[in-house]
C-alpha cells in the first residue's frame, strides 16, 4: 500500500531538486531575468572622497529639501538639549545621506558619503512583495512609494549596502532612502540637492556614462592619488552611484561585493520553480489523482472488509 | 471519510492552566497595543541591521513549520493512503489552523504599515519575483483551506446541538432585562442548524479537493520560506546560504510536521488523561528518519559541493550552531531508527522533541543566528518582544484546550479496553 506513494514522494523531491539544479545551470548563461541590462543613460552621482572636505552641506541640504516629503526629522545629540544641531549617527529613518570620517592614522584618512546606490538590478525592488520599491526604467532611479508599502522590511534584509532605513519609533512608520530628489530638488532645479550645494565639487551629478568617463579621466590624470577601482561600476551588477577614493573602499564601510547581482541568483531559482505556474498546477493535479484513487480503492476494500479488526476503528463507543 | 471518528473531550474549561495561559495571552496583547501606539521600536530590539527579529523567525518561519502537523498528516493519510491515521487528523488540523492563523496575526503585528496589506489583492501591485509575495498569498490561502478542513467539526456539532448553553444564557439575559424572550430567536437558531445539515454533505463531496489544496499550498510556501533568504547572499553565512534553501525548508517542515504530530498527541493524551496512541505514533515515527536522512544528505552534499565542510567543523560561533542543529536532527533520527525505541512513548517523545528542536534551530540559524548584516549590528530580542511571542503561543494553546472541549476534535476512544484504561488513568490522577 505504501509503495506507490513513496515513489510519489521521491518523485516530488527529485523534481524540486532537479528544478534547482536547472536553475543553477541556467545561471551560468545569465541575463534572462527581467529588467536587467547595463544602461549608461541612467542618472546618478559620482562621489570623489579625495575632494570631500567633510563640511556636511550635502547632509543639511538633503534634510532641508526632503524633510516634508520623506518624513525626515532632525536628530538631536545627547549633549545638545537646545536642539541646535542635526546630529545623526548613521543613516536612519530620518537621514537619507550622511558624511563619515574614517581615520586610520594622522596621515591616512578619508571622508565617505553614504546614500542609496541606485543599483541597476536592485535587490530591494526584486524582493518587495507589493511593488512599493520600483526602478524607473528611464532614469534608473530606485524609488519608494509609502502608499503601497506594507512595512515588511524585506528590502532591508535584501540590500547588500544596508541602505533602506525604517522608522522604528513611529506608530505610522515608513522606509527612508535616497530617491535622487526625484520629487523635490530634481523637479525644481534639475540636480540633486547634495550635488547642488557641494562647495568643492566632490559630488558630480549626471548620466552614468558621463560619470564613468569622468571617473576614469580623473584616475588617468592622477594614477597615484586614486585606487584603480570605481566602486559601483561593477558591484552587484553595477550602480548609478559611483565612488572614487584613495582609501580602500571596505575601510570606508562600503562592503566588498561580487559582480553578480544577488537578485539575479534568487530570481532564477524562484522563476525556475514557478515558471508559468506549471509546477504547482501539476503538483495539485497529481496529488488529486492519487488522493481520489486512494479514496476509491478504500471504498472497495471497506465493502469487502467492513471491520478493520487490527485497529478496531469501526467499533461503536460502548 | 467518516466524521464519527472523533469526540469531544468532556472536561471543565476553567482549569488552572487556562488561567495561566490567559494571563500570558493578556500580557502579550497589551504589549501589542503598546507596539501599535508607540511604534515597533518601543517593544522590540530590531534595528535597521536586523530588520527581522524573533517575531518573524519564531512566529512565522518556525511557527508555521511547527504547524505543519496537519500538512504531514494529510500527506500520510490521503497520499500515502494510511487511512487508519484518519482519527488523528482533526486535532492536527486544529493546531495547524492556530499555528497559521497566529503566524498571519504575528505578521500583521510585525509589519510597519499593515493597513496597506490590501495591496496583495491588487494585480497591478503584484510582484512575482518576490518570495515574500508568494509566501503571503499562499499562507492566506492555506489558512482559509484549514478553516474549511476544520468546518466539518463545527457543522457536526451544530447539527446535534440543542443550544443548551446559549438558551440558558439568553433566558438569563432576558430575565435580567425583565423581558420575555421573543420566539423568533428560536427560529433563527433552527435555521442555522438547518443550514449546517444542508451544507455538510455538500462540503463532504468537495472536501477532498480542498484537502489536496491543503497539501499543495504548504509545499509551495514552506519552500518559499527558504527562498526568502536566497537574496541575502552577502549577509547569510555560507553554511546556510545555498540554492537548496527551498528544498531544505520543504523537507525540514515535513519531518518537523510528523515529529510535532507525535509530540502533540503524547502531550494532549497526557494532559487530558487519555490512553496513548502508541501504535499510530510508532508507525508515524518510522517515516521520519527517512526524511531526515534525505535532508542531512542534501545538507552535507551541498556543503561539500560548495567547499564549506571545513567551515562546518571549524568550531567557531557559526559552526557550533550548525553542529548543534545537525546533531539534534541526526540524534533524534538515530533513536527513531530503532524499532524497540519506537514502541516506547518515552523514547518517542525524546526523539521527536530532539528532531523538532533541531529542525527549528535550523530555521533560527537561517533567519537570525547565521544572519550578519555587517560590523556594528547586534540583535537579541527584548523582553517585551519575547512576551509578545509568548502571548501569541499561549493564545494558541489556550484556543486548542478550549476547542477540543467544545467540538469533536480528538480521536474517539474506540474499544472497551481503551476506555477502561482512560478510567484507570483518570482515577490515578
Amino acid at each position: 500500500m505504501a509503495k506507490p506513494s513513496r515513489r510519489q514522494f521521491l518523485k516530488l523531491v527529485g523534481a524540486t531538486g532537479a528544478a534547482l539544479l536547472i536553475g543553477r545551470g541556467a545561471q551560468a548563461t545569465a541575463g534572462t531575468s527581467d529588467g536587467y541590462r547595463v544602461d549608461n543613460d541612467t542618472i546618478g552621482m559620482l562621489y570623489d572622497a579625495t575632494k570631500c572636505v567633510g563640511c556636511k552641506a550635502c547632509m543639511s541640504a538633503c534634510k532641508r529639501v526632503n524633510s516634508d516629503y520623506g518624513g525626515l526629522a532632525y536628530e538631536r545629540a545627547k549633549f545638545d538639549s537646545d536642539g541646535l544641531w542635526d546630529a545623526p549617527k548613521d543613516l536612519s529613518g530620518s537621514t537619507r545621506t550622511l558624511i563619515k570620517l574614517f581615520k586610520e592614522s594622522d596621515k591616512k584618512w578619508s571622508y565617505v558619503k553614504y546614500s542609496c546606490m541606485h543599483c541597476l538590478k536592485p535587490s530591494c525592488v526584486s524582493v518587495c512583495p507589493v511593488s512599493a520599491m520600483t526602478r524607473d526604467p528611464l532614469t534608473g532611479t530606485v524609488d519608494y512609494n509609502k502608499n503601497a508599502c506594507i512595512g515588511c522590511r524585506y528590502c532591508q534584509v535584501a540590500c547588500a549596502f544596508n541602505i533602506p532605513k525604517f522608522q522604528w519609533d513611529k506608530a505610522i512608520p515608513q522606509i527612508v532612502k535616497c530617491d535622487l530628489c526625484k520629487n523635490t530638488n530634481l523637479v525644481k532645479k534639475g540636480i540633486t540637492a547634495c550635488a547642488e550645494v557641494c562647495p568643492v565639487g566632490a559630488i558630480m551629478f549626471g548620466k552614468r556614462k558621463e560619470l564613468l568617463a569622468e571617473a576614469k579621466k580623473r584616475q588617468q590624470d592622477n594614477p597615484n592619488k586614486y585606487l584603480d577601482h570605481i566602486y559601483g561600476e561593477k558591484e552587484v551588477g553595477g550602480a548609478n552611484h559611483l565612488y572614487l577614493s584613495a582609501m580602500e573602499f571596505n575601510k570606508l564601510g562600503l562592503p566588498t561585493l561580487k559582480e553578480e547581482a544577488p537578485a539575479e541568483f534568487s530570481e532564477k531559482i524562484q522563476h525556475t520553480i514557478y515558471k508559468g505556474f506549471i509546477a504547482p498546477v501539476a503538483l495539485y493535479g497529481t496529488l488529486c489523482f492519487v488522493a481520489i484513487k486512494n479514496m476509491k480503492g478504500r471504498g472497495e476494500s471497506e465493502k469487502k472488509q467492513p471491520e478493520n479488526s487490527e485497529l478496531g476503528e469501526k467499533h461503536d463507543e460502548p | 471519510m467518516s466524521h464519527d471518528d472523533y469526540q469531544r473531550h468532556e472536561a471543565k474549561i476553567l482549569t488552572p492552566s487556562f488561567i495561566v495561559l490567559l494571563t500570558l495571552t493578556l500580557i502579550g496583547f497589551a504589549l501589542i497595543a503598546v507596539r501599535f501606539i508607540w511604534g515597533i521600536g518601543a517593544v522590540s530590539n530590531m534595528s535597521d541591521g536586523y530588520p527581522w527579529g524573533i517575531w518573524i523567525t519564531y512566529d512565522v518561519a518556525t511557527g508555521t513549520a511547527i504547524a505543519c502537523g496537519g500538512y504531514a498528516m494529510a500527506i500520510l493519510i490521503y497520499i500515502r493512503n494510511h487511512m487508519h491515521y484518519h482519527p488523528m487528523i482533526r486535532s492536527a488540523i486544529l493546531t495547524s489552523m492556530f499555528g497559521y492563523g497566529l503566524a498571519g496575526f504575528s505578521v500583521m503585528v510585525d509589519v510597519g504599515r499593515p493597513w496597506n496589506a490590501y495591496n496583495f489583492f491588487i494585480p497591478s501591485k503584484w510582484q512575482a519575483n518576490s518570495a515574500m509575495f508568494e509566501v503571503a498569498l499562499c499562507v492566506m490561502a492555506y489558512t482559509t483551506v484549514l478553516l474549511l478542513e476544520f468546518l466539518p467539526a463545527v457543522l457536526t456539532t451544530l447539527e446535534k446541538t440543542k443550544w443548551k448553553t446559549l438558551q440558558l444564557l439568553l433566558d438569563m439575559l432576558y430575565a435580567r432585562m425583565g423581558m420575555k424572550r421573543p420566539e423568533r430567536i428560536g427560529d433563527r437558531l433552527d435555521s442555522v442548524k438547518e443550514l449546517a445539515v444542508w451544507l455538510k454533505p455538500r462540503l463532504d463531496k468537495v472536501l477532498i479537493f480542498v484537502i489536496v489544496l491543503g497539501i499543495t499550498l504548504p509545499t509551495m510556501h514552506q519552500s518559499s520560506l527558504g527562498s526568502l533568504l536566497l537574496i541575502a547572499s552577502t549577509k547569510l553565512h555560507p553554511l546556510w546560504h545555498t540554492g537548496f534553501l527551498p528544498l531544505l525548508f520543504l523537507i525540514n517542515c515535513m519531518f518537523i510536521g510528523y515529529s510535532i504530530a507525535i509530540l502533540e498527541s503524547i502531550i494532549s493524551c497526557y494532559a487530558f488523561k487519555r490512553p496513548f496512541e502508541t501504535k499510530e505514533l510508532s508507525g508515524m515515527a518510522k517515516i521520519i528518519p527517512w526524511l531526515t536522512i534525505i535532508w542531512l544528505s542534501v545538507v552535507i552534499g551541498d556543503l561539500a559541493w560548495r567547499g564549506q565542510l571545513a567551515a562546518a567543523v571549524s568550531l567557531d560561533f557559526y559552526s557550533a550552531f550548525f553542529l548543534l542543529e545537525f546533531c539534534l536532527v541526526a540524534g533524534g533520527s538515530l533513536l527513531m531508527f530503532s524499532g524497540k525505541k519506537r514502541e516506547s512513548i518515552r523514547w518517542l517523545f525524546v526523539s521527536a522533541a530532539l528532531i523538532v528542536l533541531g529542525g527549528a534551530l535550523y530555521r533560527f540559524n537561517v533567519y537570525l543566528i547565521g544572519f550578519n548584516p555587517g560590523k556594528g549590528w547586534h540583535y537579541f530580542p527584548a523582553l517585551a518582544e519575547l512576551l509578545v511571542s509568548v502571548g501569541i503561543v499561549a493564545f494558541e494553546i489556550l484556543g486548542y484546550q478550549v476547542i477540543v472541549k467544545i467540538l469533536p476534535v480528538l480521536p474517539k476512544l474506540h474499544t472497551r479496553q481503551q476506555l477502561d484504561a482512560a478510567h484507570v488513568l483518570a482515577e490515578k490522577a
